[in-house]
């Protein structure tokens, strides 16, 4: 049933090229006069599908440099694939890289306001739940103080509150939630969970962590770019870690 | 369960998934916040950004009517009907820029619209050299020179301006991206627009042959519009206002076709 996909990858490539010199002038010339760069690029991706149902969690595992983050940032729209397609059902929240857009010279409330437009809020949403956002903070009595007063922990807690009150279709989660103290972990947990009791799709990029296993049903273990699993989240987990201490051992 | 297609969205290979947020509440934000972070730790708020032109106009009023006298009615308020957009222009411009490298934490981190960039940037700094608008316009008051109802072309003339320049940021914007020499190349294009603009020097002396190309430089004709306007008190010449709207509208196009060419490998670059 294609209406109930919210995720859905087709044969996607995804290459960066090595460019780090090429910012100024000097190299886009050299690199003129010597017929560019002849360097390999490398893939992040190299043919990867697969498919999400909604309200299904999926969990993908993989050491650095597996090519999960690429796979986020398909999925959160900031980059386009190289080949393939890639489909997304209704409106994403990435929970990773939180508080874009926040300034330290501007209040909590200000900060709020901006970095809600970034994720895509209007007006009307924003002034409807603005109480409540402030309110899972816990940071009412800092909302008139400038950015640079608060810790970083009140910070990310303040940026992870935004986010969850998008009205997301989509939940993008990047590695363990390390926001705030346990008590605020917990609670950022809890209202993830209760994402999914909501029938939320959850798409959740992880080095294979207890959290994974509690909240994702499925798994997809990404090595170098290729799939090399696709299954249930315990057995995925066990064939990974499995691999990782066949090569620690060795 | 069925349903949810109208919120379908596909994303191909090379390009991005359009973005579907709410632009004109984004934009308002984004200017809100170039605004407040900007007069927040200053003191003295906008009084430094009527110092600018005020010690300019005042230097080149010595220079011009002390050193080298002029025969120029109110020398003071025709240098600041040139120091004003010229300033407008070259803040603009620059910022513009700048803006999508200085903002690289926003591109990489959420997929609004790049263009919003660039357009907040010009949009904030018109609210900021507002003041410096009007202080033009007080001056001209002061100077006896009065209101007439040609002062309304003022409003076209600006319009067409910011029209402009936005085009030129998203040019030049993007460019930045790939090259960061861009940022050095802008300002030495304004060193050289100060000699070049007819700042403190009126258009009749320009020799005949140049007029044409004056007046397709956008700044110039802006300059000699607002002279029009302001100390003269008539409508700017038809055929200095259709090179403005058409340079200020192919320049739009232009800025905008090759920023969405350049758009989808931001993200690689920064």
């Amino acid at each position: 049933m294609t209406s109930g996909t919210a995720i859905e990858f087709r044969e996607v490539w995804k290459a960066f090229h090595h460019h780090t010199d090429r910012l100024l002038l000097r190299s886009h010339l050299r690199n003129l006069v010597s017929a560019g760069d002849a360097r390999e690029p490398f893939y992040a991706l190299k043919k990867v599908s697969f498919r999400m149902e909604r309200g299904e969690s999926l969990a993908v595992v993989g050491a650095n440099g597996a090519g999960k983050s690429t796979l986020l940032s398909l999925v959160a729209g900031l980059v386009p694939p190289d080949r393939g397609a890639v489909n997304v059902n209704g409106r994403v929240a990435a929970l990773f890289e939180l508080g874009s857009g926040f300034h330290p010279d501007l209040t909590g409330a200000e900060n709020v306001r901006l970095n809600a437009a970034l994720l895509g809020m209007d007006r009307k949403r924003l002034n409807a739940v603005f109480a409540e956002i402030v309110e899972f903070a816990e940071l009412a009595d800092f909302m008139a103080e400038p950015l640079r007063t608060y810790s970083s922990g009140m910070a990310m807690r303040l940026a992870f509150s935004v986010a969850v009150n998008v009205d997301p279709d989509v939940l993008l989660i990047d590695e363990v939630l390390a926001v705030g103290d346990h008590a605020f972990q917990a609670k950022c947990f809890e209202k993830i969970l209760d994402f999914r009791r909501q029938g939320k799709t959850i798409l959740c990029v992880s080095h294979a962590t207890g959290m994974v296993q509690r909240l994702c049903s499925r798994a997809i273990w990404l090595d170098h770019g290729d799939v090399m699993l696709d299954g249930a989240t315990s057995e995925v987990i066990d064939a990974y870690e499995g691999r990782l201490r066949s090569n620690t051992g060795s | 369960m069925s349903g949810g297609a109208s919120s379908y969205t596909k994303t191909m290979a090379n390009r991005r998934r359009p973005w579907t947020g709410d632009s004109l509440f984004l934009i308002h934000n984004l200017i809100l916040k170039d605004i407040k972070v900007r007069y927040r730790n200053m003191s003295l708020g906008v009084l430094w950004s009527l110092l600018n032109p005020l010690v300019m106009m005042t230097v080149l009023w010595f220079v011009f009517t002390k050193i080298y006298p002029n025969r120029i009615p109110h020398f003071a308020a025709f240098v600041l009907c040139g120091i004003v957009p010229y300033n407008v222009f070259t803040i603009c411009w620059l910022s513009g820029t700048t803006s999508i490298v200085e903002n690289a934490g926003i591109v990489k981190r959420v997929p609004v619209d790049r263009a919003i960039i660039p357009l907040a940037s010009v949009l904030g700094n018109c609210v900021h050299m507002s003041a410096q608008i009007a202080l033009l316009l007080l001056l001209v008051l002061a100077t006896g020179l009065g209101m007439n109802r040609n002062w309304v072309w003022l409003i076209v003339i600006w319009g067409l301006a910011i029209a402009f320049i936005t085009g030129l940021s998203l040019l030049f914007s993007a460019f930045n991206v790939y090259v960061r020499d861009t940022r050095y190349v802008v300002e030495s294009v304004n060193v050289v627009l100060f000699w070049l603009v007819p700042i403190f020097y009126p258009f009749s002396i320009v020799p005949s042959q140049y007029h044409e190309i004056y007046q397709l430089n956008p700044v110039a004709a802006l300059v000699l519009a607002s002279r029009n306007i302001l100390l003269e008190g008539v409508a700017p010449p038809a055929s200095l206002l259709i090179k403005l709207a058409l340079s200020s509208i192919l320049m739009l196009f232009l800025g905008l076709l090759v920023f969405r060419k350049l758009e989808p490998r931001f993200y690689n670059y920064l």
